[in-house]
């Protein structure tokens, strides 16, 4: 695209995508991270994750003050009040993304006797779909790509399919172990965090769709 | 060519291929628009994109540039307005004009309203002619200001009254379309305001197109835009759709400051 | 930074710049001064030319003038009923013998050599001091009468050596004195200078005046509305333009030549006529009249056109409702100044043949007359001393002419200028 004559325009935008890609990022290691910790049960490393949190939540007040200065004082027209708009729902919705990571995090000491679970093979892999869906939909953004912002939409089907096998597989493993309940329901709120993400990722996707062409993506089945 | 995307009742002013030189340069390639009754039309574009030029030829205020020279077909209800049959002085009267610069004769306010009547004979007596200076003055959102000194100069007037005036005396003829060629742009912020309000107030009355610098004001008073670049009209629209998702690139390059 | 650029706060504090910024204000003080100059300059000359004339003009609003003692109950005058103009009234004064009355008179009181330096038309002012006051034919009056020309030079201390003495006693006696005569606002030529007034030629200039305004006025007008309102922009508008403003530029005399080769071979009769002399001077201002017009509607702003014609003026309307309204204080001052010029215009008047010695005011624009400048001119080849104050009087007169018609432009310009 066009650089805009006020050059100090797009060094804000620049600085909006920065911030922007910067709680991306911090996103995606919080999910894996979270994940690693829970497998491992590396209960500092969880901690870690709890305590990272606060930066994601510093960042999103920061893309919030910018946002409402840009729409204040640069007037912004159709992409790029688009985008301005996109990026300040797109924190709020990555903040959350943050927010169930660290949700997962604080799990990490309440799950006993992690060889015996099976299920917790399955939910490295899920977690790896949506955090590469976190990663993919920022990339979108980034490139202002509604292709790829497509594509992370459609996988979104692929998280709810391990939700559903998880689900099950948890449920039955609650029946035959009645001992590992608690644990296992713990787990079952993991693999439901990890759900949200998949979720959130696709209402990123969506807002990346309407600032590069102007509309959500509606003929999308969800 | 563009096509017009809107098609609602039958449109006031249409505009077929319409193309004006000035000598031997062309100032507007093949224009086609609809300007419809209820809406305000805003024509936007780049200085020199001709948006001006095409607007004067909605009343045919360019018969006055001896080199101008229009082709191509304008219709005011279905009649082309450059046929022989057509009187320029009735055409102006139906179709009103608001300039940049407020222009009220120095004379005073009240002959400034009752100037287009009284030449048009639209008022019989004095008591008539009263009737509809007041009537025009209240319209404009004039009335309370200047009621009390109806005698004093138009031209002592702030400039925001004195383009309120300048309205007052282009709705004072009853036009059925008025043309506003950049009417705020000697006005302060409060007194853009003003107008802006006014236009709104008169939308619907009047067919009414304003051609505008101020992309915002073009966004806060119209319900179609029209963006002209280079003696073309790129784009013509829904204001809400051309301000924020454009069809063109060059629109959304114009609108979000990225041009040239 | 490695090697920043100077700011301007290290530029100005050099030697160099203080030195040239030392030189712009003695650029400045010097064109101040000289401007200073040429208008104290123009002052000083101004003022010299009215001093000049005033201290020579005022003499001619005065003249010599012997006190009469006439005992009006000693002999049988009337004056008869009925008459209908002055003329009448001093033929008929003079049939009763007024002239010889006077110098009887003149010789018991003064003496011989006193009542031979009365005017010879000193009957004629005592006429109209009668007709003025009828009850004088009935007591006995102290009638101030006009002193001829000689005893007027001897009474200034010059003319005839011999009547020196003569006037220096009379003047001792009271009897001899320059008094105010503001008959010379009411007289016309004559060829004695202690009678000659400048009513006439002032009357010969107002009537040229308003045939020239008549003629001039809505003429250079309607071309100047013409040639900026209507005429296409092409080479035949652009020649009218240059011949216009070459016309404004040709030499008076040449409009004179005009004048007698046209008018005069149309109206052989009216030779002398303020309608020739007017019709003349037309033709001399009309393009002042179309230049400055021209300007005055070219000032006149575009938008105020526009804003005309968008609600429908038609040309016509927008012209006559608003351009003419607005460029008409322009358009009078430019007038009034080419009829300004065209009151101070000789040259073109003596070709017509006003120079002719009129004594009586014209009555009609077709009555020979003369006007202000040529009377000037004409008074001042006289030799006569008294002729000399006249003159400086006439100029007088002109200028004030010309003080009003100005300060006239000043006012409607003043008065009818508008804001846009």
């Amino acid at each position: 695209m066009v650089d805009h004559t006020v050059k100090a325009f797009d060094e804000d935008i620049t600085r909006l995508r920065g911030l922007i890609a910067e709680m991306g990022g911090l996103a995606e290691l919080a999910i894996q991270e979270a994940l690693e910790a829970l497998i491992s049960g590396d209960d500092e490393l969880g901690q870690q994750v709890v305590a990272r949190d606060k930066k994601l939540d510093m960042l999103e007040s920061e893309v919030d003050a910018m946002a409402v200065r840009l729409l204040a004082l640069r007037a912004p027209m159709a992409g790029d009040l688009r985008e301005i708009i996109a990026a300040l729902k797109i924190a709020g919705v990555v903040e959350r993304i943050g927010d169930y990571a660290k949700n997962i995090a604080k799990r990490v000491g309440r799950i006993e006797g992690r060889s015996r679970f099976e299920p917790l093979t399955l939910l490295p892999a899920m977690g790896e779909v949506a955090a590469e869906m976190v990663h993919d939909v920022l990339t979108a953004y980034a490139a202002r790509d509604p292709v790829l912002a497509r594509e992370v939409i459609e996988r979104d089907a692929k998280v709810d399919a391990f939700y559903d096998s998880l689900f099950r597989n948890l449920v039955s493993h609650m029946v035959e172990n009645p001992a590992t309940i608690s644990s296992a329901a713990q787990l079952l709120f993991v693999a439901r965090n990890l759900e949200r993400i998949g979720d959130h990722a696709t209402n990123v996707a969506e807002m990346v769709h309407f600032a590069a062409v102007g509309s959500y993506p509606t003929d999308i089945e969800r | 060519m563009v096509t017009n995307p809107i098609s609602n009742a039958e449109p006031k002013m249409r505009a077929r291929d319409v193309s004006v030189y000035y000598g031997t340069k062309k100032a507007i390639d093949a224009v086609s628009i609809d300007i419809p009754t209820e809406y305000v039309t805003a024509f936007i574009g780049p200085s020199g994109c001709g948006k001006s030029t095409f607007l004067r030829t909605l009343n045919r205020m360019n018969d006055t540039i001896a080199s101008a020279r229009v082709e191509g077909r304008i219709e005011l209800d279905g009649e082309d307005i450059y046929e022989s049959g057509m009187d320029v002085v009735q055409l102006r009267a139906r179709v009103g004009m608001v300039f940049q610069k407020p222009n009220p004769f120095p004379k005073s306010i009240y002959e400034n309203v009752a100037y287009g009547p009284r030449i048009h004979g639209f008022a019989e007596g004095k008591a008539d002619l009263d009737a509809v200076v007041e009537r025009s003055l209240r319209r404009a959102g004039l009335w309370e200001e200047v009621k009390d000194r109806l005698e004093d100069s138009g031209t002592a007037l702030s400039g925001g009254q004195q383009q309120r005036l300048c309205i007052a005396r282009a709705i004072a003829v009853e036009p059925e379309v008025i043309l506003m060629d950049e009417p705020c742009s000697a006005l302060d912020p409060i007194a853009t305001a003003k107008i802006e309000e006014l236009i709104d107030e008169l939308r619907g009355r009047y067919a009414i197109v304003i051609v505008t610098h101020s992309m915002q004001q073009a966004a806060r008073v119209s319900q179609r835009t029209a963006f002209f670049h280079l003696g073309h009209m790129v784009e013509y629209g829904e204001t809400s759709q051309i301000f924020t998702t454009p069809r063109e690139t060059r629109t959304q390059d114009y609108i979000t400051g990225r041009y040239g | 930074m490695s090697n920043p650029v100077p700011r301007s706060v290290e530029l100005t504090r050099t030697p160099g710049f203080e030195r040239r910024l030392r030189q712009r204000y003695a650029a400045e003080r010097r064109f101040r001064l000289a401007g200073l100059g040429a208008i104290l300059f123009s002052v000083a000359v101004l003022l010299f030319l009215l001093v000049t004339m005033t201290i020579n003009g005022i003499g001619g609003f005065q003249r010599a003038t012997l006190k009469v003692p006439v005992a009006f109950s000693q002999v049988s005058l009337a004056l008869p009923q009925g008459l209908d103009s002055e003329g009448a009234a001093i033929r008929a004064l003079e049939s009763q013998g007024l002239p010889e009355v006077i110098d009887d008179f003149a010789r018991e009181t003064l003496g011989e050599e006193a009542a031979d330096e009365l005017s010879p038309d000193a009957w004629r002012v005592a006429a109209e001091q009668i007709i003025d006051d009828p009850t004088l034919l009935d007591r006995d009056a102290q009638l101030i009468l006009p002193a001829s020309e000689n005893l007027s030079a001897a009474l200034a201390g010059d003319g005839q050596a011999a009547l020196q003495p003569l006037a220096r006693r009379l003047a001792a006696e009271g009897v001899l004195a320059e008094r105010l005569d503001l008959g010379f606002l009411s007289r016309s030529d004559a060829t004695d200078s202690q009678l000659a007034g400048i009513w006439g030629a002032l009357k010969g200039s107002i009537l040229t005046m308003l045939v020239t305004l008549a003629l001039a006025f809505p003429i250079g007008v309607l071309s100047a509305l013409y040639l900026e309102e209507y005429a296409p922009r092409n080479r035949w508008t652009d020649l009218i333009e240059v011949s216009i403003n070459n016309l404004a530029a040709v030499p008076s005399i040449i409009f004179g030549l005009l004048g007698l080769a046209v008018f005069l071979t149309l109206f052989p009769s009216l030779r002398s006529a303020p309608l020739i002399g007017g019709m003349t001077l037309a033709l001399m201002t009309m393009p002042v009249i179309v230049i400055s017009g021209r300007n005055a509607i070219k000032a006149v702003p575009p938008s105020i056109r526009d804003g005309a014609l968008a609600i429908g003026a038609s040309p016509v309307q927008v012209v006559f409702h608003h351009v003419l309204p607005l460029a008409l204080p322009g358009i009078l001052t430019g007038t009034i100044i080419g009829m300004a010029r065209a009151l101070g215009e000789t040259a073109p008047l003596l070709m017509i043949g006003m120079r002719a010695f009129v004594a009586t005011p014209p009555d009609s624009l077709t009555d020979p007359a003369t006007v202000l400048p040529v009377q000037i001119f004409l008074w001042s080849d006289e030799v006569d001393r008294g002729f000399v104050e006249r003159t400086s009087a006439a100029i007088i007169v002109l200028l004030a002419f010309l003080l009003v018609m100005n300060g006239l432009a000043i006012y409607l310009r003043n008065r009818f200028e508008k804001t846009w």
